[in-house]
């Protein structure tokens, strides 16, 4: 047994400990000092800290940039420029997170509001570093307990307790299949460190040869899809999202999935590189390619579909996103470098868009009355610069140029056509994503609709906080200029992804 | 400045329009107006420049030298090899001047426009420069992004500003638009991959053939997916509901630039890359392009509602583009650019008086309840005979160039071709001679005798409309002083599109 070197561990996830203590904090202040404040006070007293925290915890991932990769506790985590990159990532989420909750009201607990938020944001980081596998379940856990828990803070509201405990059977079974998968995994590979079962594969012969690795593959890639939401996975997402207070929907939707989708590319490119198979038309191979390939034909087709008949706009975001999730997996489809910077690329721009949606959502629907389609009936008379920042965020889910959105899902799209360029084997998937967008284009439009064409009843102005503007505002800044000018980025991911998927044949 | 300029200068506008207080109306309609001016100014000053530069090569060498005029060309994404490049020829040239008046007529027809006018103007100019980055953009990449940009502002105003089923009609015509352009993402990234993942450059694509099997399945996929757009039989049908529901500055441009868009594409992004694919698919454009000639002025014949009638004109004179296209000859093809710039002013003629000068003033486009105008607005009459008679392909009017030599390059690749086109003809001169007698003239003559036959009671139920405004009259008389123009004295435009023709003919870029 090693003696555990604490000081690195401290040092390496400083920004972790620094959330956690922040945590803390916020918890006791509203304890001791701003309960006898008025509620929305006492909100953004407690939000502030949290948001002083989430920069706090900037300043080690930042000082830790640029240097070498680093593992702790015998290999369970992992420091590089990528990992805290997506750190950063999700250090960004929460903060815009916490500033669109500070405007939105989550109820009587705030201090356990925001510290369990915070809780969620050290989930998803040590998801991001984990390199074993049980290491990224408890980390998965943590994030996802913190998100049930969310959820359900509507306290006076139906839905909101139907969706948390929807959301939390749901997430309880499908970590169920999660352990259950990896448990099979270590059984046959006799490691649960990603790299470990990598060249452990390599000497079972592959899938043909061992059933249960088959087995442990398949109840890992179902317990992720869970996770991400994808069809046939995806019943929780739609009530889920309806029925959580707005901000921990766009939460959800943000930075669990960054997160989740981070990790899940982590277990696949490394820790199951070889098993890959192969989802060519006309030549399907079993491997997970082509088990993911027909979750993201299926998500595409159900959730674009289904999103059409859609009322409320959070469902309307709930089906969008499943449809995203399966452009997502045609990125890991192809199974290359390229497809692993698209999938990063997207995820980015996938949760800053989604991020900004909700946050118009929930900063109009709570001045509004509700988040149905018909509350947004002429917003843009009342609310002009939120209806633009709106316009921009769906235009940008749609994919249209010159938005974050359209070029996200072009390299996708391009990744996999790359792979077999020859025989164009993965353009049936494309094909597939591209008409299943331009159905998405007609509920997004649809959206749209009620917030420009129609006229409303209620014709009053609606005022929303400058600091809440200026948030939003930055976010579709930022989702255009990843669309006019995503070289910087693109370039910065491709680096990383290099050492992510290192000694990976294609 | 050079060209590229136009796609600055009205995004510049755009981003002016923006920070305006909603409130000042005016001021706002003044910024979009000289924003079209100058763009316009800025794409014919360097117009002429460029003519005379055509005209002294050709007198020099007999031919043009070099295709391109070389504007930016810069590393856009790298990753992908996407570059910022934009270039213009006597191809698109034109249509870049095309665009520049219709965009500055749309807004004099617009000047009427009282709800939410700094969203409009928005809306308005973010389509105009789309549609110059399209006609400007050399990788096809660029080429996509600006042709997408261009398809969403015509849902908003269309659905905000329009009349008849606008929130159906937008809705249809963003689908088709959007369906179409699917296809052409696919046919785009088929041929990156096919011609080894190089380039999106199109003259860079050009060099490197693509295999001649690839080339039978990409080039229908490209080619469908723009002509779409340019209203192709049977994928027109978005068409005649689009416009008919679009306010008048909408309509103009829809028919008169954003249907170019498409036979640009066809043009630029499939034809000029994959020679074998057009090869193998021309008799079928030729013949679906003759079809839709046919069938749009004959659908055109029938129709009740005045705005319907210039929609299915649209679709017929679109069709023409087509059939010159596939011709593939020097006059044939000469012809469809000629006919693009010619249609696109024609139909923003036509689109203006019915919608702003009739419309606006009579709301109705009924033929039936219409009657009588020329008596009260006789400059709208007059500026429809104008244009109807370019339309139909009179002497002296641009039109006549135009279809004539696509009757001269469709004969040549089938005399049937020709024929089956010149069915049209008198359909044409029937719908424009039976709206100008239902909506012009007095309600008691006989149908389908002419005009003009002396009446002198006024009609009771228009007696009082608005009279023609300033704005109106200066739009009107631009582009009808154009269409005379190139008519009369075709070389302007002409010699450079030959000659950019010729090149392509000759398998260079």
């Amino acid at each position: 047994m090693m003696p555990v070197p604490y000081f690195d561990v401290l040092r390496g996830l400083g920004a972790e400990l620094i959330l956690t203590l922040a945590a803390v904090v916020a918890l006791t202040l509203d304890l001791v000092s701003a309960r006898r404040e008025e509620m929305t006070v006492r909100s953004r007293t407690v939000g502030t800290v949290a948001v002083v925290g989430l920069l706090a915890a900037i300043i080690p991932l930042w000082q830790q940039l640029g240097g070498p990769r680093t593992v702790l506790l015998g290999g369970t985590l992992a420091i590089d420029d990528l990992i805290l990159f997506f750190k950063l990532v999700i250090v960004g989420l929460a903060v815009i997170t916490v500033l669109i909750s500070m405007d939105y009201d989550v109820g009587r607990h705030v201090g356990e509001y925001y510290a369990v938020l915070l809780f969620g944001a050290v989930g998803m980081m040590l998801l991001i570093s984990a390199e074993e596998l049980i290491t990224i379940f408890v980390a998965l856990e943590l994030t996802s307990i913190s998100l049930y828990i969310l959820t359900a803070f509507h306290k006076g509201e139906l839905r909101s307790q139907e969706a948390a405990v929807k959301y939390f059977m749901f997430g309880a079974i499908s970590s169920a299949f999660l352990l259950f998968g990896l448990s099979y995994v270590f059984g046959v590979t006799g490691t649960t460190s990603l790299q470990a079962i990598r060249d452990a594969v390599k000497t079972t012969g592959g899938l043909a040869m061992s059933p249960l690795l088959a087995t442990g593959l398949l109840f890992t890639i179902v317990g992720f899809g869970f996770k991400v939401a994808v069809v046939p996975f995806h019943l929780w997402a739609p009530d889920a999202y309806e029925g959580a207070p707005t901000p921990v929907t766009a939460y959800i939707a943000t930075g669990s999935k960054v997160a989740s989708f981070f990790v899940l590319l982590k277990v696949l490119f490394v820790g199951f590189a070889g098993l890959e198979g192969s989802a060519f038309w006309g030549n399907f191979n079993s491997g997970w390619t082509m088990l993911l390939a027909v979750t993201a034909a299926l998500s595409m087709v159900l959730g674009n579909c289904a999103a059409i008949v859609q009322h409320n706009v959070k469902r309307l975001l709930a089906y969008s996103s499943i449809a995203h999730a399966g452009y997502i997996f045609i990125g890991l489809v192809a199974a290359t470098r390229t497809g692993a910077t698209s999938v990063l690329f997207y995820i980015i721009v996938y949760a800053l868009t989604n991020l900004g949606a909700f946050g118009v959502v929930a900063a109009l629907s709570s001045r509004a009355g509700g988040d149905e389609m018909r509350d947004f009936d002429g917003m843009a008379k009342r609310a002009p610069f939120l209806s633009l920042l709106m316009l921009i965020f769906v235009l940008s889910l749609a994919g249209i140029p010159p938005l974050g959105g359209f070029f996200g899902k072009f390299y996708l799209f391009a990744s996999a056509v790359q792979r077999d360029a020859e025989h164009f084997g993965l353009l049936w998937l494309v094909v597939l994503g591209i008409f299943m967008s331009a159905v998405s284009l007609y509920y997004y439009l649809m959206l749209l609709k009620h917030v420009y064409v129609i006229d409303g009843k209620d014709q009053s102005p609606i005022v929303t906080p400058t600091y809440l503007n200026v948030a939003l505002g930055l976010v579709a800044l930022a989702v255009i200029a990843l669309g006019v000018y995503p070289k910087p980025i693109l370039e910065l991911l491709n680096g990383f992804s290099y050492s992510l998927v290192a000694g990976w044949v294609h | 400045m050079h060209v590229d300029w136009t796609i600055y200068l009205t995004f510049l506008g755009v981003g002016l329009i923006l920070l305006l207080p909603r409130e000042s109306k005016t001021l706002i309609r003044w910024v979009a107006l000289v924003t079209g001016v100058v763009a316009l100014l800025v794409a014919l000053k360097n117009y002429f420049n460029y003519n005379d530069w055509v005209n002294a090569q050709i007198s020099a060498h007999g031919a043009l030298q070099d295709g391109f005029v070389q504007l930016v060309n810069v590393s856009w994404i790298p990753a992908l090899n996407v570059k910022y490049h934009l270039a213009v020829d006597g191809i698109s040239y034109p249509l870049v001047v095309l665009n520049g008046f219709v965009c500055v007529t749309g807004i004099l027809f617009s000047w009427n426009i009282e709800t939410r006018v700094k969203e409009f103007f928005a809306f308005f100019l973010t389509l105009i420069a789309g549609v110059y980055g399209v006609f400007m953009a050399m990788d096809l990449f660029l080429l996509f992004v600006f042709y997408e940009l261009a398809i969403i502002p015509k849902y908003f105003i269309i659905a905000i500003w329009g009349s008849t089923r606008k929130e159906y009609g937008a809705m249809k015509l963003v689908l088709y638009s959007f369906v179409g352009s699917a296809l052409v993402f696919i046919g785009i990234l088929a041929t990156y991959f096919a011609a080894g993942g190089r380039s999106f450059d199109i003259l860079e694509l050009a060099r490197h053939p693509i295999k001649p099997d690839v080339q039978v399945w990409v080039f229908p996929l490209i080619f469908v997916g723009f002509a779409v757009l340019a209203g192709m039989w049977p994928f027109h049908t978005w068409a005649p509901t689009g416009h008919v529901a679009a306010p008048t500055a909408a309509s103009m441009l829809l028919a008169g630039v954003v249907m170019k868009l498409g036979s640009y594409g066809c043009l630029r992004g499939a034809m000029l890359l994959f020679p074998q694919g057009l090869e193998h698919w021309k008799w079928w454009i030729a013949v679906i392009a003759v079809i839709g000639i046919v069938y749009g002025a004959g659908v055109a014949l029938v129709q009740k509602d005045f705005k319907f009638i210039i929609g299915y004109s649209s679709v017929s004179h679109m069709g023409f583009v087509l059939l010159g296209l596939a011709t593939l000859n020097l006059i044939g093809m000469s012809g469809a650019v000629l006919q693009m710039f010619s249609h696109g002013i024609v139909a923003s003629l036509l689109f203006a008086v019915v919608g702003r000068m009739v419309y606006d003033r009579t709301h109705t486009r009924q033929l039936d309840e219409l009657g009588g105008l020329a008596k009260v607005i006789p400059f709208a009459c007059v500026t429809f005979m104008i244009a109807g008679a370019a339309s139909m392909g009179m002497p002296g009017f641009s039109g006549f160039v135009a279809e004539y030599q696509i009757f001269v390059g469709a004969f040549h690749m089938h005399p049937g071709l020709a024929l089956g086109a010149a069915l049209s003809i008198p359909l044409t001169v029937a719908y424009i001679l039976n709206a100008n007698d239902k909506v012009f003239m007095e309600k008691d003559q006989p149908a389908g005798g002419g005009h003009g036959q002396g009446h002198e009671e006024s009609s009771d139920a228009h007696a009082a409309l608005p009279p023609i405004t300033l704005p109106e009259r200066t739009a009107a008389i631009i582009l009808m002083a154009l269409l005379v123009i190139v008519g009369v004295y075709p070389s302007i435009m002409l010699n450079m599109i030959k000659a950019n023709v010729q090149l392509f003919l000759k398998g260079a870029p």
